[in-house]
């Protein structure tokens, strides 16, 4: 019999006994297994409502500064739209290892030890698929940006969340990461300035704990995205402790200091074999970074400074003002250090963080994210981004008032 | 000049209308600071006017504008501070500037109407002694003023609630 004749009798029997088709059944497992995110969820319900203050949103309120547009435009003009090596422009990792030199006070090597990625969210995932084997556990302090987690369980790993509290600032504690510690751990995840609290961690908060990295041969992961919008001192990496240049890989991009979210232009840096390991499962999943988003950061790192500065200054006034405003509404909150997120505290009204952010969005449209979509330890707060107008954030204070004052009526 | 001085002033050039209260919060600074320190910017002449940006292309009615550019002659008594000074006294001028290039002197005039403008140049301006040549140039459209941009534009729209 001929091959195409097994075929048309297939076939036949095929259509004489169906067979249920089940997708769900050609799931994996993990993927099937694993909750949607908390945002994704509320986002839903926002869809269609009107005239609803936003300050639910993860990205700058800013577009992205005239000049680095208009340098992707001409790049564009000039045909520049073919790949660009795996582990993107040289001239881009070239300035990323000037700029890297000029705040951290650390040196890479442009050609082994940086790799352009398609936002920070790829070198998130590159960095876990390329250090985890089955099994291995990763610490994430929590409450912290969704996707570490699905991330790290999609790797193959095993999630480990610690919790962070409101009267330690948020910050990772010696005490708690020690706890978690086990046998089978083998990285630690850092994002300082951290989304949703604002916390940061200090160079001295850094050194605490350290040695545990140390002790326990941990690779440690730091998320530092908003590192440019820090507003209390200078902006701290792990990188930069005596000794821990090696052990972390620094994860970074442009979306968030320098408004570029959609541009999709992140980057990792560290020791050769890893960024090494992490260009493997890059080149053979995305390739390479946009080329015209290459072009446009490059421009951005060269010319974009004044505005990264100008965009910080305005952050921290929105700071303070809507924590003051907080303040007076009498919601506890922690003074952000980083970021532009504010985390307050809403336990005192009795309701759980959803039902506050559902009932505050159904009966006043101001849109914020409940603080258990970033961990199980956000429950009780209510994140709210403050890159939005001045205009816009006293009026959703006081809807908030009006909120507030219908509750306790 | 202190940051906090550059501070406030940056805040009032965006905002004239803010409250040594609104500022105090914005800067992290006690009220009684920034009064003070706004009082001392307006002694010094730092702080000239406060004002409101107006578009008036939306107002019946409005006004005429004309950027004029002079060439001057200039004699051992008489330098081009006498001559621009002369000029930014009529009340029609709103801005005065010495310029490098083909002109020395250029100035912004507004007026109700063509007519109005184009005389208070010929009469005025061009019979200055030292005045050489004047060249009129009225101004069809603004596009941007002090910084604001007057054309409307459709607004990217964000996401309402993201990561």
């Amino acid at each position: 019999m001929t091959r195409s004749e097994t075929g048309s009798k297939n076939k036949k029997l095929a259509m004489e006994k169906p067979v249920l088709w089940s997708p769900e059944f050609h799931l994996s497992s993990t993927v099937r297994d694993m909750p949607p995110s908390g945002i994704r969820k509320f986002f839903d319900i926002v869809v269609g409502m009107e005239d609803v203050i936003s300050l639910g949103v993860g990205e700058p309120d800013f577009p992205t500064p005239w000049h680095i547009r208009e340098a992707c435009i001409y790049s564009l003009e000039c045909g520049h739209t073919s790949y660009t090596s795996n582990k993107g422009l040289i001239e881009l990792r070239e300035i990323l290892a000037e700029s890297t030199k000029e705040e951290l006070d650390l040196d890479y090597d442009p050609e082994e030890e940086i790799l352009i990625t398609t936002g920070v969210s790829e070198a998130v995932d590159l960095a876990f698929r390329a250090t985890l084997n089955p099994g291995d556990e990763v610490i994430v302090p929590q409450p912290c940006y969704v996707a570490y987690v699905p991330d790290v369980l999609l790797a193959g790993g095993v999630p480990k969340p610690v919790a962070t509290r409101l009267s330690e600032e948020f910050k990772l504690r010696p005490e708690d990461f020690r706890d978690a510690i086990g046998e089978r751990t083998k990285a630690l995840v850092l994002s300082y300035p951290n989304n949703p609290t604002g916390a940061i961690m200090t160079r001295e908060d850094l050194e605490e704990i350290a040695d545990l990295v140390v002790e326990n041969d941990l690779l440690v992961i730091s998320d530092e995205v908003y590192g440019k919008l820090t507003y209390d001192g200078d902006h701290a990496s792990f990188a930069q402790l005596e000794g821990m240049r090696g052990r972390t890989v620094v994860l970074n991009g442009l979306s968030k200091s320098c408004a570029m979210t959609g541009w999709r232009i992140g980057y990792a840096i560290g020791d050769p074999a890893i960024i090494g390991a992490m260009t493997k499962v890059h080149q053979y999943t995305m390739l390479c970074a946009p080329t015209m988003a290459q072009v446009a950061a490059v421009e951005a790192f060269q010319r974009g400074d004044s505005e990264v500065k100008a965009m910080k200054r305005e952050y921290d006034r929105r700071r303070r003002l809507f924590v003051s405003e907080l303040e007076r509404l009498g919601l506890p909150c922690f003074e952000p250090k980083g970021a532009f997120y504010a985390f307050p505290s809403i336990e005192g009204t009795g309701l759980t963080s959803e039902e506050f952010a559902e009932q505050l969005l159904k009966e006043q449209r101001v849109a914020a994210v409940p603080g258990n979509a970033f961990g199980e330890s956000g429950e009780g707060f209510l994140r709210c981004s403050y890159a939005t107008s001045r205009e816009e954030i006293l009026e959703a204070v006081d809807r908030i008032e009006r909120f507030l004052a219908d509750l306790s009526a | 000049m202190r940051d906090f001085a550059k501070d406030i002033l940056e805040v009032l050039e965006e905002n004239a209308r803010a409250t040594s209260g609104e500022i105090a919060t914005l800067l992290g600074r006690p009220e009684g600071e920034v009064a003070a320190e706004i009082k001392s910017l307006e002694d010094s002449g730092i702080i000239r006017k406060y004002m409101t940006m107006i578009n008036w292309e939306k107002v019946d009615d409005g006004y005429v504008y004309a950027i004029v550019e002079l060439k001057v002659s200039l004699s051992r008594d008489k330098g081009y501070d006498a001559i621009a000074e002369r000029i930014s006294r009529f009340s029609e001028v709103q801005s005065v500037r010495l310029i490098s290039g083909d002109h020395d002197i250029s100035f912004t005039v507004r007026g109700r109407s063509m007519k109005d403008v184009a005389f208070f140049v010929t009469e005025k301006i061009a019979t200055l002694e030292g005045v050489e040549a004047t060249c009129t140039h009225f101004v069809l459209k603004s596009y941007k003023e002090h910084g604001v941009i007057l054309y409307d534009r459709v607004q990217p729209k964000r996401l309402v609630v993201t990561a």
